[in-house]
């Protein structure tokens, strides 16, 4: 026990990360495809079920509980099902990744739909707007916030969980938590669980700010000040 | 289906049910850090939520609180408590594991307990204390009743939180269901991982369960509220 407190009290190596600028550079890239292949094809599938539970309402329900059950199971505990069946390969690491985005984005998406304004609806409705274009041009922009929200809340919940898929060969930027882990009585080690985590940690924050960014300019009738 | 088959010869094999690698020491090593973990955190957290709600004091950090402990991996935080255990002179195991556990769970017990106080309707709080209340009456007496359903959300997205992220533990040589998984993808016994896996579900799945009939049962009839949601580790 000593020699791994004397060892690991000489303090964070810049050396290190001088020495592996390109390997972290790789590794945020993988996180950020890893979490970008999630976002999207997370908003594909729940903008779908989402459709539906709005269509056909008994159908809500069930949606969120089967995607509530998707959300409560472990990561890790997903991975473990899904490794013997797909593999320690992309696959393994998006479909957990994206049954995670599931149940938040259906949530923000139908929420966001019901609290459109009745009145704004009839009014859309009077002047003759078909159901379709009711959806896209009128509910649709409205709830964009709402969505957006759940965007944000996915992204970051996605961003944190990708480190965990260095247990199955990936990881991002975990893959040096995980090596950081591995030797964890050297000093090199605490440097690579530092330095995974902190650039998980800014790039979460910075990918949350730049779609509250997104979201302001999406909805330029939000900052309209009133009165003026 | 030739997994299937494994994964009941490993749920029916009596080796798995004995000794420390068996089934019931593992389960009830994880549902004892888990308890323990989670209690600790709940008595860091709650008292301190609903006192600095009832007082009006630090919205701000709350929502600061909140916001970071979201954006740090659970991961990240199982890795880094190793290195600060060993620091401490706690060495590998079962401290790191408890930590991490901790950090984790102060965070949701902490941010519910402050908006379920700061939620009450004031109307009910300047009632009570119109009909002479003393503060510490209106808070425990009228503030925790009305705010209980969204103070055990918080406690309910901890533990399911802190199950998940127990699994983790096998990592920094902790025990608990991880090792099932971990040591599975280490030997390629994918029977085993899956099992493992299996099992933690199970865990998380029945907390939620039982968190949530406690939820329903605590709400007053007539008190509706979004249900809120954790972070999946």
């Amino acid at each position: 026990m000593r020699s791994f407190a004397q060892a690991s009290s000489t303090g964070f190596r810049w050396d290190w990360v001088g020495n592996n600028l390109d390997d972290i550079w790789d590794r945020t890239l993988e996180h950020m495809l890893l979490t970008l292949i999630a976002i999207g094809a997370g908003l594909v599938i729940s903008l779908a079920l989402s459709l539906v539970s709005l269509r056909w309402r008994p159908l809500y329900q069930p949606v969120t509980w089967v995607t509530g059950v998707m959300y409560t199971i472990p990561s890790l505990a997903l991975f473990a099902f899904l490794v013997p069946i797909t593999g320690l390969t992309i696959t393994t690491a998006e479909i957990g990744l994206i049954s995670y985005t599931l149940l938040i984005l259906i949530r923000n998406i139908v929420t966001g739909i019901d609290e459109v304004p009745q009145d704004v609806i009839e009014s859309a409705v009077g002047m003759g707007y078909t159901r379709r274009r009711r959806f896209i041009e009128i509910e649709l922009p409205l709830a964009l916030p709402v969505i957006v929200t759940g965007i944000r809340l996915a992204t970051v919940t996605v961003i944190g969980l990708v480190t965990v898929t260095s247990l199955i060969g990936l990881g991002g930027l975990g893959f040096f938590i995980l090596r950081g882990l591995q030797n964890f009585s050297s000093p090199i080690g605490t440097t690579q669980i530092i330095v995974g985590t902190a650039l998980s940690i800014v790039l979460a924050v910075v990918v949350d700010l730049s779609l509250a960014g997104v979201e302001r300019l999406l909805t330029p009738w939000k900052r309209r000040k009133v009165g003026v | 289906m030739e997994l299937a088959s494994e994964v009941i010869a490993w749920f029916v094999d009596p080796v798995n049910w004995q000794g420390i690698d068996g089934i019931p020491n593992r389960v009830w090593e994880h549902v004892q850090m888990t308890a323990f973990s989670t209690a600790a955190a709940a008595l860091l957290s709650i008292p301190l939520g609903v006192w600095l709600a009832h007082r009006r004091i630090g919205g701000v950090v709350v929502v600061a609180i909140v916001n970071i402990g979201r954006a740090i991996p659970s991961f990240a935080i199982v890795a880094i408590s190793l290195p600060i255990s060993i620091r401490l002179g706690l060495g590998l195991g079962f401290w790191p594991t408890l930590l991490a556990l901790l950090f984790l769970a102060v965070p949701p017990m902490f941010a519910n307990a402050y908006a379920g106080i700061a939620g009450v309707d004031p109307a009910l709080v300047e009632a009570a204390r119109g009909m002479g209340l003393k503060e510490r009456q209106v808070m425990t007496g009228i503030e925790l009743p009305v705010a209980l359903p969204i103070v055990l959300a918080g406690v309910r997205i901890a533990t399911v939180q802190v199950i998940a992220t127990a699994t983790l533990g096998a990592l920094v040589a902790w025990g608990g269901l991880g090792r099932y998984i971990i040591d599975g993808f280490s030997t390629q016994n994918m029977a085993e991982v899956f099992a493992g896996g299996l099992l933690v579900a199970l865990l998380a799945v029945v907390a939620e369960l039982l968190f949530s009939a406690l939820e329903k049962r605590a709400t007053p009839v007539g008190i509706q509220y979004d249900e809120p949601i954790g972070i999946p580790k």
